[in-house]
Protein backbone atom coordinates (compact mmCIF):
# COMPACT_ATOMS: atom_id res chain seq x y z
CA UNK A 1 0.00 0.00 0.00
CA UNK A 2 1.27 3.38 -1.02
CA UNK A 3 0.90 6.62 1.00
CA UNK A 4 -2.50 7.97 0.65
CA UNK A 5 -3.11 11.18 -1.19
CA UNK A 6 -5.90 13.97 -1.67
CA UNK A 7 -7.01 14.10 -4.80
CA UNK A 8 -9.91 17.14 -4.94
CA UNK A 9 -12.99 16.80 -7.36
CA UNK A 10 -14.55 20.10 -8.81
CA UNK A 11 -15.92 22.25 -8.15
CA UNK A 12 -15.63 22.95 -11.83
CA UNK A 13 -15.37 19.54 -13.27
CA UNK A 14 -16.59 18.38 -17.00
CA UNK A 15 -18.37 15.94 -15.56
CA UNK A 16 -20.96 17.87 -13.11
CA UNK A 17 -23.20 20.58 -14.85
CA UNK A 18 -23.17 21.95 -10.80
CA UNK A 19 -20.35 22.36 -8.72
CA UNK A 20 -19.54 19.90 -5.57
CA UNK A 21 -16.82 20.32 -4.00
CA UNK A 22 -15.21 16.12 -3.08
CA UNK A 23 -11.86 15.66 -0.91
CA UNK A 24 -11.28 12.27 -1.96
CA UNK A 25 -8.72 10.31 -0.18
CA UNK A 26 -6.90 7.74 -2.62
CA UNK A 27 -4.27 4.44 -1.88
CA UNK A 28 -3.53 3.80 -4.63
CA UNK A 29 -6.45 3.84 -7.00
CA UNK A 30 -8.88 2.99 -4.70
CA UNK A 31 -11.13 5.82 -2.86
CA UNK A 32 -10.67 5.29 1.20
CA UNK A 33 -12.42 8.43 1.72
CA UNK A 34 -14.58 11.15 0.85
CA UNK A 35 -15.31 14.78 2.33
CA UNK A 36 -17.98 16.83 0.87
CA UNK A 37 -18.23 20.54 0.58
CA UNK A 38 -21.23 22.49 -0.54
CA UNK A 39 -22.14 25.45 -0.67
CA UNK A 40 -20.78 27.34 -3.74
CA UNK A 41 -24.90 27.86 -4.85
CA UNK A 42 -26.19 28.80 -1.70
CA UNK A 43 -28.48 31.87 -2.34
CA UNK A 44 -30.61 31.91 1.30
CA UNK A 45 -33.75 31.99 -0.44
CA UNK A 46 -35.35 30.46 2.74
CA UNK A 47 -35.07 33.58 4.25
CA UNK A 48 -36.78 35.49 1.16
CA UNK A 49 -40.32 34.83 2.58
CA UNK A 50 -40.08 37.58 4.62
CA UNK A 51 -39.47 40.01 1.82
CA UNK A 52 -41.87 38.27 -0.40
CA UNK A 53 -45.73 38.24 -0.32
CA UNK A 54 -46.75 34.30 0.56
CA UNK A 55 -48.52 34.51 -2.98
CA UNK A 56 -45.47 36.15 -5.07
CA UNK A 57 -42.82 33.36 -3.11
CA UNK A 58 -44.31 30.71 -5.55
CA UNK A 59 -42.03 31.81 -8.28
CA UNK A 60 -38.73 31.65 -5.83
CA UNK A 61 -39.76 28.62 -4.82
CA UNK A 62 -40.18 26.80 -8.40
CA UNK A 63 -36.99 28.95 -8.74
CA UNK A 64 -34.69 26.29 -5.60
CA UNK A 65 -34.56 23.97 -8.36
CA UNK A 66 -34.68 24.26 -12.27
CA UNK A 67 -35.32 21.12 -13.15
CA UNK A 68 -37.79 19.96 -10.59
CA UNK A 69 -39.16 23.25 -10.34
CA UNK A 70 -42.65 21.98 -10.79
CA UNK A 71 -42.70 20.07 -7.79
CA UNK A 72 -40.91 22.70 -5.62
CA UNK A 73 -43.62 25.17 -6.50
CA UNK A 74 -46.59 22.34 -5.81
CA UNK A 75 -44.84 21.64 -2.48
CA UNK A 76 -45.26 25.24 -1.35
CA UNK A 77 -48.44 25.78 -2.51
CA UNK A 78 -49.60 22.68 -1.15
CA UNK A 79 -48.06 23.94 2.43
CA UNK A 80 -49.76 27.13 2.02
CA UNK A 81 -52.77 25.67 1.43
CA UNK A 82 -52.72 23.25 4.70
CA UNK A 83 -51.52 26.07 6.46
CA UNK A 84 -54.59 28.39 5.69
CA UNK A 85 -56.92 25.24 5.16
CA UNK A 86 -58.04 26.21 1.58
CA UNK A 87 -59.91 23.40 -0.40
CA UNK A 88 -58.27 22.87 -4.12
CA UNK A 89 -61.00 22.02 -7.26
CA UNK A 90 -59.82 18.22 -8.39
CA UNK A 91 -59.51 18.67 -11.60
CA UNK A 92 -56.26 21.31 -10.33
CA UNK A 93 -55.14 18.50 -8.25
CA UNK A 94 -55.12 16.46 -11.55
CA UNK A 95 -53.39 19.15 -13.92
CA UNK A 96 -50.39 19.50 -11.12
CA UNK A 97 -50.22 15.63 -11.27
CA UNK A 98 -49.99 15.42 -14.76
CA UNK A 99 -47.17 18.40 -15.00
CA UNK A 100 -45.46 16.73 -11.96
CA UNK A 101 -44.99 13.63 -13.97
CA UNK A 102 -44.01 15.59 -17.62
CA UNK A 103 -41.71 17.14 -15.81
CA UNK A 104 -40.50 13.83 -13.98
CA UNK A 105 -39.92 12.28 -17.29
CA UNK A 106 -38.02 15.39 -18.37
CA UNK A 107 -35.67 14.88 -15.31
CA UNK A 108 -35.16 11.38 -15.70
CA UNK A 109 -34.18 11.56 -19.11
CA UNK A 110 -32.53 14.35 -18.93
CA UNK A 111 -30.60 11.83 -15.88
CA UNK A 112 -30.00 8.88 -18.38
CA UNK A 113 -28.47 11.54 -21.03
CA UNK A 114 -25.66 12.86 -17.89
CA UNK A 115 -25.42 9.18 -16.85
CA UNK A 116 -24.81 8.12 -20.73
CA UNK A 117 -22.25 10.86 -20.83
CA UNK A 118 -20.19 10.18 -17.55
CA UNK A 119 -19.68 7.05 -19.46
CA UNK A 120 -18.35 8.03 -21.75
CA UNK A 121 -21.60 6.85 -24.22
CA UNK A 122 -21.91 10.22 -25.50
CA UNK A 123 -24.40 8.85 -28.48
CA UNK A 124 -26.73 7.44 -25.78
CA UNK A 125 -26.51 10.95 -24.26
CA UNK A 126 -27.53 12.98 -27.54
CA UNK A 127 -30.53 10.56 -28.24
CA UNK A 128 -32.01 10.88 -24.69
CA UNK A 129 -31.74 14.48 -24.95
CA UNK A 130 -33.67 14.18 -28.36
CA UNK A 131 -35.90 12.89 -26.90
CA UNK A 132 -36.23 15.02 -24.01
CA UNK A 133 -36.91 17.92 -26.25
CA UNK A 134 -40.86 15.90 -26.81
CA UNK A 135 -41.24 16.40 -23.08
CA UNK A 136 -39.86 20.24 -23.41
CA UNK A 137 -43.00 21.11 -26.51
CA UNK A 138 -45.46 19.81 -24.27
CA UNK A 139 -44.43 21.59 -21.61
CA UNK A 140 -44.16 24.71 -23.76
CA UNK A 141 -47.29 24.05 -25.27
CA UNK A 142 -49.05 23.88 -22.14
CA UNK A 143 -47.17 26.22 -19.75
CA UNK A 144 -45.26 28.69 -22.31
CA UNK A 145 -41.83 27.59 -20.39
CA UNK A 146 -39.19 25.20 -21.25
CA UNK A 147 -38.26 24.92 -17.88
CA UNK A 148 -39.57 26.92 -15.24
CA UNK A 149 -43.19 26.34 -15.92
CA UNK A 150 -44.96 29.20 -13.17
CA UNK A 151 -48.55 27.73 -13.61
CA UNK A 152 -48.74 26.46 -10.18
CA UNK A 153 -50.25 29.21 -7.54
CA UNK A 154 -51.62 29.17 -4.13
CA UNK A 155 -54.98 27.77 -4.32
CA UNK A 156 -54.72 25.90 -7.66
CA UNK A 157 -53.43 26.02 -11.01
CA UNK A 158 -52.89 29.11 -13.47
CA UNK A 159 -53.91 27.21 -16.91
CA UNK A 160 -56.20 24.99 -17.88
CA UNK A 161 -55.26 21.93 -19.99
CA UNK A 162 -58.37 22.12 -22.91
CA UNK A 163 -59.65 18.38 -23.15
CA UNK A 164 -58.57 18.17 -26.97
CA UNK A 165 -54.71 18.90 -26.06
CA UNK A 166 -55.17 16.43 -23.46
CA UNK A 167 -55.46 13.47 -25.94
CA UNK A 168 -53.19 15.22 -28.05
CA UNK A 169 -50.61 14.76 -25.53
CA UNK A 170 -51.41 10.96 -24.54
CA UNK A 171 -50.96 10.23 -28.59
CA UNK A 172 -47.44 11.99 -28.08
CA UNK A 173 -46.83 10.34 -25.32
CA UNK A 174 -47.52 7.08 -26.94
CA UNK A 175 -45.10 8.21 -30.15
CA UNK A 176 -42.25 8.58 -27.45
CA UNK A 177 -43.27 5.48 -25.74
CA UNK A 178 -41.84 3.59 -28.30
CA UNK A 179 -38.36 6.01 -28.46
CA UNK A 180 -37.60 5.20 -24.73
CA UNK A 181 -38.09 1.76 -25.58
CA UNK A 182 -34.78 2.22 -27.50
CA UNK A 183 -33.03 4.18 -25.37
CA UNK A 184 -34.02 1.89 -22.66
CA UNK A 185 -33.23 -1.20 -24.30
CA UNK A 186 -29.56 0.04 -24.64
CA UNK A 187 -29.45 0.98 -21.34
CA UNK A 188 -30.68 -2.81 -19.97
CA UNK A 189 -28.90 -4.28 -21.75
CA UNK A 190 -25.22 -3.21 -23.26
CA UNK A 191 -22.47 -4.89 -22.27
CA UNK A 192 -20.60 -1.87 -21.76
CA UNK A 193 -23.25 -0.38 -19.44
CA UNK A 194 -23.74 -3.57 -17.81
CA UNK A 195 -19.61 -4.04 -17.08
CA UNK A 196 -19.37 -0.09 -15.66
CA UNK A 197 -22.35 0.09 -13.50
CA UNK A 198 -23.10 -3.47 -12.06
CA UNK A 199 -21.92 -4.14 -8.66
CA UNK A 200 -20.34 -0.55 -8.19
CA UNK A 201 -21.23 1.56 -5.52
CA UNK A 202 -23.20 -1.08 -3.67
CA UNK A 203 -25.70 -0.12 -1.15
CA UNK A 204 -27.44 -2.46 0.98
CA UNK A 205 -30.82 -2.41 2.19
CA UNK A 206 -30.05 -1.57 6.02
CA UNK A 207 -27.87 1.15 4.81
CA UNK A 208 -30.21 2.83 2.78
CA UNK A 209 -32.71 2.71 5.69
CA UNK A 210 -29.82 3.65 8.59
CA UNK A 211 -28.85 6.86 6.28
CA UNK A 212 -32.00 7.64 5.29
CA UNK A 213 -31.32 8.11 1.58
CA UNK A 214 -34.50 8.73 -0.10
CA UNK A 215 -36.21 8.32 -4.19
CA UNK A 216 -34.85 6.09 -6.76
CA UNK A 217 -31.73 5.61 -4.54
CA UNK A 218 -33.82 4.13 -1.34
CA UNK A 219 -35.69 2.32 -3.95
CA UNK A 220 -32.86 0.92 -5.84
CA UNK A 221 -31.90 -0.95 -2.71
CA UNK A 222 -35.03 -2.11 -2.07
CA UNK A 223 -36.74 0.24 0.32
CA UNK A 224 -40.53 1.08 -0.70
CA UNK A 225 -40.17 4.63 0.01
CA UNK A 226 -41.96 6.87 -2.19
CA UNK A 227 -44.54 9.40 -0.99
CA UNK A 228 -46.77 9.38 -3.87
CA UNK A 229 -48.30 6.40 -2.00
CA UNK A 230 -49.73 8.23 0.84
CA UNK A 231 -50.05 11.13 -1.00
CA UNK A 232 -53.26 13.12 -0.18
CA UNK A 233 -53.16 15.81 -2.41
CA UNK A 234 -52.71 14.77 -6.49
CA UNK A 235 -54.66 12.07 -8.47
CA UNK A 236 -52.24 9.45 -7.06
CA UNK A 237 -54.67 8.39 -4.34
CA UNK A 238 -57.48 7.87 -6.87
CA UNK A 239 -55.27 5.83 -9.36
CA UNK A 240 -53.65 3.77 -7.34
CA UNK A 241 -49.68 3.91 -7.18
CA UNK A 242 -47.21 1.19 -6.74
CA UNK A 243 -43.56 2.15 -6.42
CA UNK A 244 -40.76 0.75 -8.92
CA UNK A 245 -38.61 -1.35 -6.93
CA UNK A 246 -34.76 -2.91 -7.20
CA UNK A 247 -33.16 -4.97 -4.48
CA UNK A 248 -29.04 -4.90 -6.04
CA UNK A 249 -28.38 -1.57 -4.39
CA UNK A 250 -25.42 -0.74 -7.32
CA UNK A 251 -25.63 1.82 -9.89
CA UNK A 252 -27.31 -0.26 -12.34
CA UNK A 253 -30.28 -0.86 -10.55
CA UNK A 254 -30.53 2.73 -9.69
CA UNK A 255 -30.55 3.42 -13.33
CA UNK A 256 -32.76 0.81 -14.11
CA UNK A 257 -34.99 2.17 -11.73
CA UNK A 258 -35.48 5.88 -13.07
CA UNK A 259 -35.87 4.12 -16.70
CA UNK A 260 -38.85 1.69 -15.06
CA UNK A 261 -39.97 4.90 -13.25
CA UNK A 262 -40.58 6.59 -17.30
CA UNK A 263 -42.91 4.28 -18.12
CA UNK A 264 -44.77 4.22 -14.92
CA UNK A 265 -45.26 8.39 -15.01
CA UNK A 266 -46.52 8.07 -18.75
CA UNK A 267 -48.71 5.53 -17.20
CA UNK A 268 -49.99 7.96 -14.75
CA UNK A 269 -50.53 11.22 -16.84
CA UNK A 270 -52.90 8.41 -19.27
CA UNK A 271 -54.60 7.88 -15.97
CA UNK A 272 -54.68 11.16 -15.24
CA UNK A 273 -56.29 11.86 -18.85
CA UNK A 274 -59.31 9.27 -19.12
CA UNK A 275 -60.27 10.38 -15.49
CA UNK A 276 -60.24 13.93 -15.68
CA UNK A 277 -62.66 15.55 -13.87
CA UNK A 278 -64.78 18.71 -14.82
CA UNK A 279 -64.79 22.10 -13.04
CA UNK A 280 -62.79 24.96 -11.63
CA UNK A 281 -59.01 25.50 -11.90
CA UNK A 282 -58.17 27.30 -8.85
CA UNK A 283 -59.96 28.83 -5.75
CA UNK A 284 -59.72 32.54 -4.81
CA UNK A 285 -57.51 33.23 -1.80
CA UNK A 286 -58.39 35.35 1.12
CA UNK A 287 -56.56 36.78 4.01
CA UNK A 288 -53.52 35.78 5.58
CA UNK A 289 -51.96 32.71 6.55
CA UNK A 290 -52.93 32.17 10.70
CA UNK A 291 -49.78 32.35 13.06
CA UNK A 292 -49.35 28.33 13.03
CA UNK A 293 -47.24 26.08 11.02
CA UNK A 294 -47.66 23.20 8.37
CA UNK A 295 -45.58 20.58 7.31
CA UNK A 296 -45.84 18.47 3.86
CA UNK A 297 -44.14 16.50 1.66
CA UNK A 298 -43.70 16.20 -2.38
CA UNK A 299 -42.35 13.06 -4.06
CA UNK A 300 -39.83 15.16 -6.00
CA UNK A 301 -37.79 12.95 -9.32
CA UNK A 302 -34.88 12.60 -6.85
CA UNK A 303 -36.82 11.61 -4.13
CA UNK A 304 -38.97 13.09 -0.77
CA UNK A 305 -38.94 16.99 -0.30
CA UNK A 306 -40.60 18.19 3.07
CA UNK A 307 -41.57 21.54 3.32
CA UNK A 308 -42.41 23.28 6.94
CA UNK A 309 -44.03 27.10 6.68
CA UNK A 310 -45.01 28.71 9.77
CA UNK A 311 -47.43 31.84 9.41
CA UNK A 312 -47.60 34.97 11.70
CA UNK A 313 -50.67 36.52 10.55
CA UNK A 314 -49.08 38.98 8.24
CA UNK A 315 -48.62 39.00 4.06
CA UNK A 316 -45.12 37.73 4.93
CA UNK A 317 -44.48 34.18 6.49
CA UNK A 318 -42.54 33.95 9.44
CA UNK A 319 -40.32 30.55 8.17
CA UNK A 320 -39.59 28.47 5.47
CA UNK A 321 -37.95 25.73 5.54
CA UNK A 322 -37.27 22.90 2.47
CA UNK A 323 -35.45 19.23 3.24
CA UNK A 324 -34.19 18.08 -0.58
CA UNK A 325 -33.78 14.47 -1.95
CA UNK A 326 -29.81 15.34 -2.40
CA UNK A 327 -29.02 16.60 0.95
CA UNK A 328 -30.87 13.63 2.32
CA UNK A 329 -28.72 11.44 -0.53
CA UNK A 330 -24.98 12.85 0.18
CA UNK A 331 -24.40 11.27 3.30
CA UNK A 332 -25.18 7.61 1.21
CA UNK A 333 -23.22 9.13 -1.49
CA UNK A 334 -20.31 9.23 0.88
CA UNK A 335 -20.64 5.49 2.47
CA UNK A 336 -20.59 4.61 -1.84
CA UNK A 337 -17.29 6.09 -2.44
CA UNK A 338 -15.58 4.62 0.24
CA UNK A 339 -13.80 1.96 -1.43
CA UNK A 340 -14.50 2.48 -5.02
CA UNK A 341 -12.32 2.78 -8.02
CA UNK A 342 -11.13 6.61 -8.56
CA UNK A 343 -12.36 6.16 -12.04
CA UNK A 344 -15.98 5.13 -11.28
CA UNK A 345 -16.65 7.95 -8.86
CA UNK A 346 -18.25 10.19 -11.67
CA UNK A 347 -20.58 7.35 -12.29
CA UNK A 348 -21.44 7.16 -8.71
CA UNK A 349 -21.88 10.86 -8.02
CA UNK A 350 -24.32 10.69 -11.42
CA UNK A 351 -26.41 7.70 -9.81
CA UNK A 352 -27.34 9.27 -7.09
CA UNK A 353 -28.43 12.39 -9.86
CA UNK A 354 -27.16 15.36 -7.84
CA UNK A 355 -28.92 18.18 -7.82
CA UNK A 356 -27.35 20.57 -5.70
CA UNK A 357 -28.78 23.72 -6.58
CA UNK A 358 -31.80 22.00 -4.77
CA UNK A 359 -29.64 20.72 -2.01
CA UNK A 360 -27.85 24.23 -1.54
CA UNK A 361 -30.98 26.17 -1.82
CA UNK B 1 -24.40 38.32 -38.11
CA UNK B 2 -20.35 38.05 -37.18
CA UNK B 3 -17.93 35.01 -38.50
CA UNK B 4 -14.77 33.57 -37.25
CA UNK B 5 -12.20 31.57 -39.10
CA UNK B 6 -11.45 29.05 -36.10
CA UNK B 7 -14.26 27.18 -34.34
CA UNK B 8 -14.72 28.82 -30.55
CA UNK B 9 -14.63 26.42 -27.40
CA UNK B 10 -16.37 27.05 -24.38
CA UNK B 11 -15.99 26.59 -20.75
CA UNK B 12 -19.00 26.63 -18.82
CA UNK B 13 -19.42 27.15 -14.98
CA UNK B 14 -22.82 27.12 -12.59
CA UNK B 15 -22.21 30.29 -10.75
CA UNK B 16 -25.29 29.98 -8.53
CA UNK B 17 -27.97 29.28 -10.95
CA UNK B 18 -31.26 27.41 -10.22
CA UNK B 19 -29.91 24.81 -12.89
CA UNK B 20 -32.61 25.97 -15.37
CA UNK B 21 -30.01 27.72 -17.31
CA UNK B 22 -27.60 24.79 -17.32
CA UNK B 23 -29.78 22.94 -18.88
CA UNK B 24 -30.86 24.97 -21.66
CA UNK B 25 -26.87 25.89 -22.02
CA UNK B 26 -26.46 21.60 -22.83
CA UNK B 27 -29.57 21.66 -24.39
CA UNK B 28 -28.31 24.33 -27.02
CA UNK B 29 -25.48 20.98 -27.63
CA UNK B 30 -27.79 18.95 -28.22
CA UNK B 31 -29.57 17.20 -31.41
CA UNK B 32 -32.73 20.09 -32.00
CA UNK B 33 -30.03 22.87 -31.60
CA UNK B 34 -26.30 21.23 -32.12
CA UNK B 35 -24.28 23.91 -32.15
CA UNK B 36 -21.42 21.15 -32.06
CA UNK B 37 -22.13 21.23 -35.68
CA UNK B 38 -20.57 24.69 -36.15
CA UNK B 39 -17.32 23.66 -34.30
CA UNK B 40 -18.28 25.00 -30.92
CA UNK B 41 -17.22 22.58 -28.06
CA UNK B 42 -18.22 22.89 -24.58
CA UNK B 43 -14.40 21.90 -22.83
CA UNK B 44 -14.27 21.20 -19.34
CA UNK B 45 -10.51 22.85 -19.13
CA UNK B 46 -10.84 26.38 -19.34
CA UNK B 47 -6.89 26.91 -20.96
CA UNK B 48 -8.77 25.62 -23.76
CA UNK B 49 -11.26 27.80 -24.03
CA UNK B 50 -12.12 31.36 -25.69
CA UNK B 51 -15.05 31.70 -24.71
CA UNK B 52 -16.68 31.73 -20.88
CA UNK B 53 -20.52 30.80 -20.29
CA UNK B 54 -21.27 31.36 -16.42
CA UNK B 55 -24.79 31.14 -14.97
CA UNK B 56 -25.73 32.24 -11.85
CA UNK B 57 -25.11 35.14 -9.49
CA UNK B 58 -21.93 35.84 -7.41
CA UNK B 59 -21.65 34.99 -3.95
CA UNK B 60 -19.10 35.12 -1.44
CA UNK B 61 -18.02 31.36 -1.68
CA UNK B 62 -18.10 30.90 -6.02
CA UNK B 63 -16.26 34.36 -6.35
CA UNK B 64 -12.56 32.66 -6.23
CA UNK B 65 -13.66 30.12 -8.19
CA UNK B 66 -15.06 32.48 -10.91
CA UNK B 67 -12.27 34.32 -10.72
CA UNK B 68 -9.80 31.63 -11.30
CA UNK B 69 -11.39 30.18 -14.21
CA UNK B 70 -11.37 33.42 -15.89
CA UNK B 71 -7.59 33.89 -15.36
CA UNK B 72 -6.90 30.66 -16.40
CA UNK B 73 -8.66 31.31 -19.60
CA UNK B 74 -6.17 32.17 -22.54
CA UNK B 75 -6.42 35.83 -24.24
CA UNK B 76 -8.48 37.18 -26.23
CA UNK B 77 -10.95 35.63 -24.42
CA UNK B 78 -15.48 36.41 -24.08
CA UNK B 79 -17.43 36.07 -20.99
CA UNK B 80 -21.30 35.60 -21.58
CA UNK B 81 -23.39 36.28 -18.58
CA UNK B 82 -26.52 33.36 -19.46
CA UNK B 83 -29.75 34.36 -17.54
CA UNK B 84 -31.30 37.19 -14.96
CA UNK B 85 -29.17 35.85 -12.22
CA UNK B 86 -26.08 36.18 -13.97
CA UNK B 87 -27.12 39.88 -15.48
CA UNK B 88 -28.22 41.28 -12.22
CA UNK B 89 -29.12 38.62 -9.72
CA UNK B 90 -32.29 38.10 -11.06
CA UNK B 91 -35.15 36.93 -8.57
CA UNK B 92 -32.41 36.65 -5.81
CA UNK B 93 -31.31 39.74 -5.91
CA UNK B 94 -31.72 40.37 -2.57
CA UNK B 95 -30.81 37.70 -0.81
CA UNK B 96 -28.32 37.96 2.03
CA UNK B 97 -26.01 35.33 0.34
CA UNK B 98 -26.12 37.16 -2.92
CA UNK B 99 -23.90 40.14 -4.26
CA UNK B 100 -25.31 40.18 -7.14
CA UNK B 101 -24.80 40.22 -11.18
CA UNK B 102 -21.34 37.59 -12.73
CA UNK B 103 -19.99 41.91 -13.59
CA UNK B 104 -19.46 41.83 -9.83
CA UNK B 105 -17.07 39.20 -10.15
CA UNK B 106 -15.13 39.59 -13.68
CA UNK B 107 -15.64 41.73 -16.95
CA UNK B 108 -18.75 40.86 -18.63
CA UNK B 109 -18.95 41.20 -22.60
CA UNK B 110 -22.64 39.77 -23.61
CA UNK B 111 -25.67 39.57 -21.27
CA UNK B 112 -28.08 36.94 -22.21
CA UNK B 113 -31.35 37.90 -20.53
CA UNK B 114 -34.63 35.28 -19.51
CA UNK B 115 -34.97 33.33 -16.16
CA UNK B 116 -34.87 30.73 -17.77
CA UNK B 117 -32.20 31.55 -20.80
CA UNK B 118 -34.16 30.07 -23.91
CA UNK B 119 -31.61 28.14 -26.31
CA UNK B 120 -32.08 30.42 -29.30
CA UNK B 121 -31.29 33.33 -26.79
CA UNK B 122 -28.01 31.42 -25.70
CA UNK B 123 -26.94 30.74 -29.06
CA UNK B 124 -27.73 34.39 -30.28
CA UNK B 125 -25.45 35.67 -27.32
CA UNK B 126 -22.90 33.35 -28.10
CA UNK B 127 -22.87 34.58 -32.01
CA UNK B 128 -22.23 38.31 -30.18
CA UNK B 129 -19.84 37.17 -27.90
CA UNK B 130 -18.03 35.95 -31.56
CA UNK B 131 -17.76 39.35 -32.62
CA UNK B 132 -16.19 40.60 -29.22
CA UNK B 133 -13.51 37.81 -29.68
CA UNK B 134 -12.98 38.97 -33.07
CA UNK B 135 -12.45 42.40 -31.92
CA UNK B 136 -9.94 41.60 -29.40
CA UNK B 137 -8.29 39.24 -31.25
CA UNK B 138 -7.21 42.26 -33.11
CA UNK B 139 -6.64 44.48 -31.09
CA UNK B 140 -4.11 42.00 -29.33
CA UNK B 141 -2.96 41.47 -32.50
CA UNK B 142 0.40 43.05 -34.05
CA UNK B 143 0.61 44.62 -37.19
CA UNK B 144 2.80 42.97 -40.11
CA UNK B 145 5.07 45.50 -40.02
CA UNK B 146 5.86 45.75 -36.27
CA UNK B 147 6.17 41.89 -35.68
CA UNK B 148 9.05 41.82 -39.05
CA UNK B 149 11.20 44.66 -37.23
CA UNK B 150 10.35 42.83 -33.47
CA UNK B 151 11.90 39.97 -35.64
CA UNK B 152 15.28 41.52 -36.88
CA UNK B 153 16.40 42.61 -33.54
CA UNK B 154 15.44 39.96 -31.27
CA UNK B 155 16.30 37.00 -33.44
CA UNK B 156 19.56 38.03 -34.67
CA UNK B 157 21.46 40.18 -32.08
CA UNK B 158 24.56 39.97 -33.32
CA UNK B 159 23.14 42.25 -36.42
CA UNK B 160 21.96 44.83 -34.09
CA UNK B 161 25.08 44.82 -32.21
CA UNK B 162 26.99 45.41 -35.42
CA UNK B 163 24.96 48.24 -36.59
CA UNK B 164 25.45 50.09 -33.33
CA UNK B 165 29.16 49.71 -33.61
CA UNK B 166 28.84 51.05 -37.22
CA UNK B 167 27.15 53.36 -35.55
CA UNK B 168 29.10 54.94 -33.36
CA UNK B 169 31.97 54.43 -35.43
Amino acid sequence: MGKSTVVPFGPQHPVLPEPIHLDLELQDEKVVKAIPSIGYIHRGLEKLVEKRGFQEYVYVAERVCGICSFGHGWGYSKAIEGLMGIEVPRRAEYLRTIWHEISRLHSHLLWAGLGADALGFESLFMQCWRIRETILDIIEQTTGGRVIFSVCKVGGVRRDIPDNELKEIVARLDKLKKEIDEVATIFLNDETIHARLKGVGTVSYDDAVALGCVGPTARASGVPQDYRMGDEGGAYKDLGFTPVLATEGDCFARAKVRLLELYQSMDIIKGCVENMPAGDIAVPVKGFPPAAEYFTRVEQPRGEAVYYVKGNKTKNLERFRLRTPTNANIAVLVKMLQGCDLADVPNIILTIDPCISCCER
Amino acid sequence: MSYIKKSPWLVHYDGSSCNGCDIEVLACLTPLYDVERFGIVNTGNPKHADIFLVTGGVNTQNLPVVRQIYEQMPEPKVVIAVGACACTGGVFHDCYNMLGGMDKAIPVDVYVPGCAARPEAIIDGVVKGLAVLEEKQKALAVPVNEKLAEKETVMEPSVAMNKQQEAKK
